[in-house]
């Protein structure tokens, strides 16, 4: 693909303990006979935001599941390659699955609070960890929904029920929520396909102030969302990484002619 | 595509049939509540006048003397109630949990299995099982013996209404707590039985209700008991099996009370769906999709 990206400058393989560095090597997924992904190798860039796009059905979403380990829930899956998060290899057999999806959070394409209170929505993560003080709870619960933009909306209702908001705020109590974990990565999936254009362009400033302090992935359908949203972006189809660049660079001049096609809407 | 069209005749033959079909079901919904309505109407008029202060607070009368009450009945069903919803409770949530959260382990399968085969099982079965294990030994009915046969009747009704709710959790749910680093028993716990509360809670009261009245288990168990005791270990009384004997006795007098404490029994369901009811409606009050 190209050379010319700063974060390539150590070999490929190598572990770097680079917080939110994420970078797949070689990474292969089934889904009992099934194969949906194949020899995916992919770093993603600390502190940037990388969109995942192609057809449905092309593995983006399972390799989004992949980086936190959700597909791990599903029966009859298996993988070969490997994942490092922050330089840690997330699939070795020591590794504390709790612990990973603490650090790497993830947000859903339908927003899904908790049927509680706004504040314990965002309370859940801290609250794994121990018990922390209430002043710690309350200035961490704050600092989340300040981080996106929520607060002013709901510092007056914390006590009611989260169901009780837009869905664009839901789903911006749902960011908050993994933000309070204090994660290095943040997975989107298709976090506005069901949002209205104003919901979405909150999001997507929220999105744009974040990527100073943890790296975004997000899955979009949405090729526009991907051209305002992030620094990189990666074509998937059929399971494999057709192409993988800087986003103006995909946009503007595809060096595969099927991510042209894509793009320019000729299949998908 | 052009749309062809009805003639008149054959519009109106449609309709009438229409008619003649709501009417029919209409029908039948009124015949499926008349038994019950019939019922009531009926406890009312023989049941109601025997119910006073005393009915609640006394203990029966030697037959030839009028009055009295069913105190000692009415408290019996509740201990009876009480030891069955403690043994049946706890492992019916705990079943149903199981099941739902694992579906496809062979053990769920079983386990599934048989608890429909429980759920048919007639009560008196029950009866004879407590009997068996629990009168047999010891050498004398007890209340124990009751509530664990009631008990054992509530598990497979506890334990498939609770799989049916949690079931009802979505996924989006339980993948949420996941990516938040909830390990899964933990998921199982705080969020999908917890969402899962007010539905399991339901199907609890009516499962209670349900258990309430039956009398077949407690025939050689619990047996019944015309004087007060609250011991567990000892014959106690119980509203079912109150009727049953009051209302096979030659006496008119008996035969009042075996009608008022029907009522009462009827009485004591209804109030319990209520309550069920109540827990339902603010359920879905609270949590939208």
């Amino acid at each position: 693909m190209t050379a010319t990206r700063p974060d390539r400058a150590t070999p490929t393989g190598e572990a770097r303990e680079v917080p939110g560095l994420v970078e797949s090597r070689g990474f292969n997924f089934w889904y009992g006979p099934k194969q949906a992904l194949k020899e995916i190798s992919l770093t993603i860039r600390p502190r940037s935001v990388t969109a995942l796009i192609g057809p449905s059905g092309c593995g983006k979403s399972t390799f989004l599941r992949s980086l936190n380990r959700l597909n791990d829930i599903i029966p009859e899956t298996r993988h070969t390659g490997s994942i490092r998060v922050g330089g840690e290899d997330i699939y070795a057999p020591r590794v504390d699955v709790v612990n990973l999806r603490q650090r790497v959070g993830m947000v859903f394409q339908r927003w899904n609070p908790f049927p509680r209170s706004i504040f314990d929505n965002v309370a859940y993560g801290p609250r794994l960890n121990g018990r922390p003080s209430r002043a710690d709870l309350d200035a961490i619960v704050e600092s989340a929904l300040r981080r996106t933009a929520l607060w002013d909306e709901v510092k007056d209702r914390l006590r009611q029920s989260a169901l009780s908001l837009s869905g664009g705020q839901q789903q911006r109590l749902c960011i908050a929520r993994a933000l309070a974990n204090r994660p290095e990565v943040l997975l989107l999936d298709e976090p506005c396909s069901a949002l209205d254009p104003i919901a979405t362009q909150k999001i997507e400033e929220l999105l744009f102030q974040l990527k100073s302090e943890l790296t975004i992935v997000i899955v979009t359908h949405n090729l526009q969302q991907a051209a305002r949203v992030s620094d990189e972006t990666a074509f998937f189809f059929l399971g494999e990484v057709i192409e993988h660049d800087v986003t103006a660079r995909i946009f503007t001049s595809p060096k595969v002619g099927r991510t042209e096609d894509y793009i320019t809407g000729r299949f998908g | 595509m052009t749309v062809r069209a009805v003639s008149p005749r054959s519009l109106r033959r449609r309709r009438a049939l229409n008619l003649v079909m709501s009417g029919l079901m209409g029908l039948a919904a009124v015949l499926a509540t008349l038994p019950l309505i019939l019922l009531l109407g009926h406890l009312l008029r023989e049941g109601a006048s025997s119910i006073d202060l005393a009915f609640f607070t006394r203990m029966p009368k030697p037959v030839g003397e009028s009055g009295g009450g069913m105190a000692n009945a009415i408290v019996g069903t509740l201990i009876l109630v009480g030891i069955a919803g403690a043994i049946g409770l706890p492992v019916g949530i705990g079943a149903g949990l199981y099941l739902a959260e694992q579906r496809r382990a062979r053990l769920a399968t079983g386990v599934r299995f048989l608890s429909d085969v429980l759920n048919g099982l007639p009560s008196i079965v029950m009866g004879i099982f407590a009997w068996h294990f629990l009168v047999r030994p010891v050498g004398h009915f007890s209340a124990l013996a009751g509530g664990v046969a009631l008990g054992a009747m509530m598990i497979p009704l506890v334990t498939r209404a609770t799989e049916e709710m949690v079931l009802t959790v979505p996924t989006s749910l339980r993948e949420a707590a996941l990516a938040l680093g909830y390990p899964r028993w933990r998921t199982s716990v705080s969020i999908v039985l917890r969402t899962a509360l007010p539905g399991i809670v339901t199907a609890a009261l009516v499962a209670v209700a349900r258990i309430a009245g039956e009398t077949a288990p407690l025939l050689f168990t619990a047996f019944g008991n015309h004087y007060w005791s609250v011991a567990l270990d000892q014959p106690i009384a119980s509203l079912p099996h109150q009727i049953y004997t009051y209302a096979k006795s030659p006496y008119d007098d008996w035969h009042r009370l075996a009608w008022a404490a029907a009522l009462v029994l009827i009485g004591l369901v209804l109030a319990i769906s209520l309550v069920a009811r109540f827990v339902t409606r603010s359920r879905h009050g609270g949590v939208g999709d």
